[in-house]
């Protein structure tokens, strides 16, 4: 059997001297919802960003398959890991459908014309995102929450097994965030795309993602099914906040309540 | 629609580039002296000689400008960038003159040969002094050498031009471009770079197409944006360096024809550099019809009508810009 996990192996992360990430081991396994978790500055994001190989490792690697993402072939790579990052930029006036339609850009050949494959894609991650009725639309003229599941279709379109995604729900108002956490889960349950997110809001991780990674200002805190993960312990050492750990009334997930 | 008075445009502009001048000629003339070429005849003359290597010099210019500035606003995301930004044409007029300072000569021969090396030579300083064009930052570093760059290599002309008179005239001759002097120039030869460029610009558009969503949803999409800038500067020196050579500095056309390009084609970078080929070449044909029509028999350069024509555009283009628009 072929192994399809994207693995953290003894892993250091920094810029400069300061290591934000100190030889971290982790194994992010195919089909599942992943949420990376932390107070700021713990290095969520630069983890996230390493593994799609926007930052190269000081030290360690990072592995997809068993081989070296730096070794693999950037294109390939691009058909396998997509990334959404913090605030991309919008060309002024661009409408949904010409976002969507650059993230076909790893599937394309240098002269290749527009394929059936290619629509089908946009036409699918738009469907997903429900936002086949706005796709006409200039992106600028949309709210917040359409904004961001547009930005989100433009990913989808990109096929890939494993799709990162760097705070998708800040500056979200909380419908917003419900919407593209559960449209997130959604896509990973059809069509079995691994969904790794940085999140801040602790109890709406524990609803929507099967796997949290916990980190404090000193590394790992702690992985796992949410119910593992939420303590009281665990919330002080990551965040030094004394609380509270409740059923979630609604979805009995663990609910994080501050003291 | 729009791409049919696009084209219309350039049709417009090769006719009357042919028909319209000094001398008038009409349809029958143009069509004989293709067909039955007679020496004697000064019409067939005009258009053979003159009108001909005009229509030539202006279809490459102004095609190689739109492209030009097209890559030049995806790669910057800057509607108000030039491709004049890379220090092309400042390049090209101080190489002109430091040649007729030195060589003590005025003739056309001498600004062909320094046109496109000046031009090259200033946009590779530029890229260098820039410290290439890494990351999110990369275009406005490289805008901010480019405008010290510019303005070091004026302040270097003025001073040559101080230091002998003759090479004033020299710069007189060639600081607003024209197409008048067309027979004289590399047309043929700079077709080919404009070619070269051309095709490289409508092969890495797709990629352009991802960059300019930044550099990290661009890596994420698997593209390398270091390389894909690189590239389009090369195709923005190629195409800005042959068209100086060919018409000599024409103003804010690199600037104006992208946003009628968008206008025209929408958010879709190839057909975008199609119509910025097509649009430039006709608006350049028709400001330098213009400008051979308004005062006859003297000429108003084409590099003045472009300016003339591009001043209200570009007014036009900046009003329209809205703050959060980027968003």
């Amino acid at each position: 059997m072929t192994d399809d996990s994207l693995r953290a192996e003894a892993l250091t992360l920094g810029y400069g001297e300061r290591a934000v990430i100190d030889d971290l081991s982790l194994t992010l396994s195919p089909g599942r919802v992943y949420a990376i978790l932390g107070p700021n500055g713990c290095g969520k994001s630069t983890l996230l960003r390493a593994f799609a190989r926007l930052i190269r490792p000081k030290a360690g690697k990072i592995t997809l398959g068993g081989e070296d993402l730096h070794r693999q072939d950037t294109r390939a790579l691009a058909r396998r890991i997509a990334i959404l990052p913090q605030a991309p930029l919008a060309p002024s006036g661009i409408r949904v459908s010409d976002l969507v339609k650059r993230g076909r850009t790893p599937w394309r050949g240098l002269l290749a014309p527009w394929s059936r494959q290619d629509h089908e894609a946009c036409e699918d991650a738009l469907r997903a995102v429900a936002m086949t009725e706005l796709q006409e639309r200039p992106l600028a003229e949309l709210s917040g929450g359409q904004r961001q599941r547009a930005w989100i279709a433009l990913v989808l379109a990109q096929q890939t097994p494993f799709l990162l995604l760097d705070e998708p729900t800040t500056w979200l108002d909380l419908p917003h965030q419900i919407e593209v956490l559960s449209l997130l889960r959604q896509r990973n349950r059809e069509a079995g795309t691994t969904v790794v997110s940085v999140l801040h809001d602790l109890n709406l991780a524990a609803r929507y993602c099967d796997h949290l990674i916990l980190f404090g200002p000193r590394g790992l805190v702690a992985q796992g099914a949410p119910d593992d993960v939420l303590t009281e312990a665990n919330v002080d050492l990551a965040f030094g906040l004394a609380s509270r750990i409740i059923p979630d009334p609604s979805a009995g997930t663990p609910m994080v309540v501050p003291r | 629609m729009k791409g049919l008075l696009a084209v219309g445009l350039l049709i417009a502009g090769v006719v009357l580039t042919l028909l319209l001048g000094v001398r008038t000629v009409t349809p029958a003339d143009v069509w004989h002296a293709f067909t039955a070429p007679d020496p004697q005849n000064p019409a067939h003359v005009t258009i053979l000689w003159i009108r001909l290597p005009r229509l030539g010099a202006g279809l490459v210019a102004g095609a190689a400008l739109g492209l030009a500035g097209t890559v030049m606003q995806t790669l910057t995301r800057n509607p108000l960038a030039d491709p004049g930004i890379l220090g092309v044409n400042a390049g090209a007029s101080f190489a002109i003159v430091l040649g007729a300072l030195l060589l003590g000569q005025a003739d056309y021969g001498l600004m062909t040969a320094l046109a496109f090396p000046g031009a090259a030579l200033a946009s590779a300083a530029v890229f260098l002094l820039g410290g290439g064009l890494s990351g999110d930052a990369g275009p406005i570093r490289l805008t901010l050498a480019g405008a010290a760059l510019n303005a070091l290599l004026l302040s270097l002309i003025s001073a040559m031009v101080l230091m002998r008179a003759e090479t004033l005239e020299v710069l007189r001759f060639w600081v607003a471009g024209s197409l008048s002097s067309a027979i004289e120039r590399p047309v043929g030869a700079m077709s080919l770079i404009v070619l070269a460029g051309a095709t490289l610009a409508l092969i890495l558009a797709p990629r352009l197409e991802a960059l300019s969503l930044g550099a990290a949803l661009a890596r994420g999409l698997g593209t390398r944006p270091g390389l894909i800038q690189a590239q389009a500067l090369l195709a923005v020196t190629a195409l800005t360096g042959a068209a100086v050579s060919v018409a000599g500095p024409i103003a804010f056309l690199g600037l104006m024809v992208p946003p009628l390009a968008r206008h025209v084609a929408g958010h879709d970078l190839r057909r975008e550099l199609v119509a910025s080929a097509i649009l430039g070449a006709g608006v350049l044909l028709v400001a330098d019809t213009a400008g051979r029509l308004i005062f006859p028999p003297a000429e108003v350069r084409a590099g003045i009508m472009t300016a003339l024509i591009g001043g209200p555009v570009f007014i036009w283009i900046a009003r329209r810009l809205k703050p959060g628009a980027q968003t």
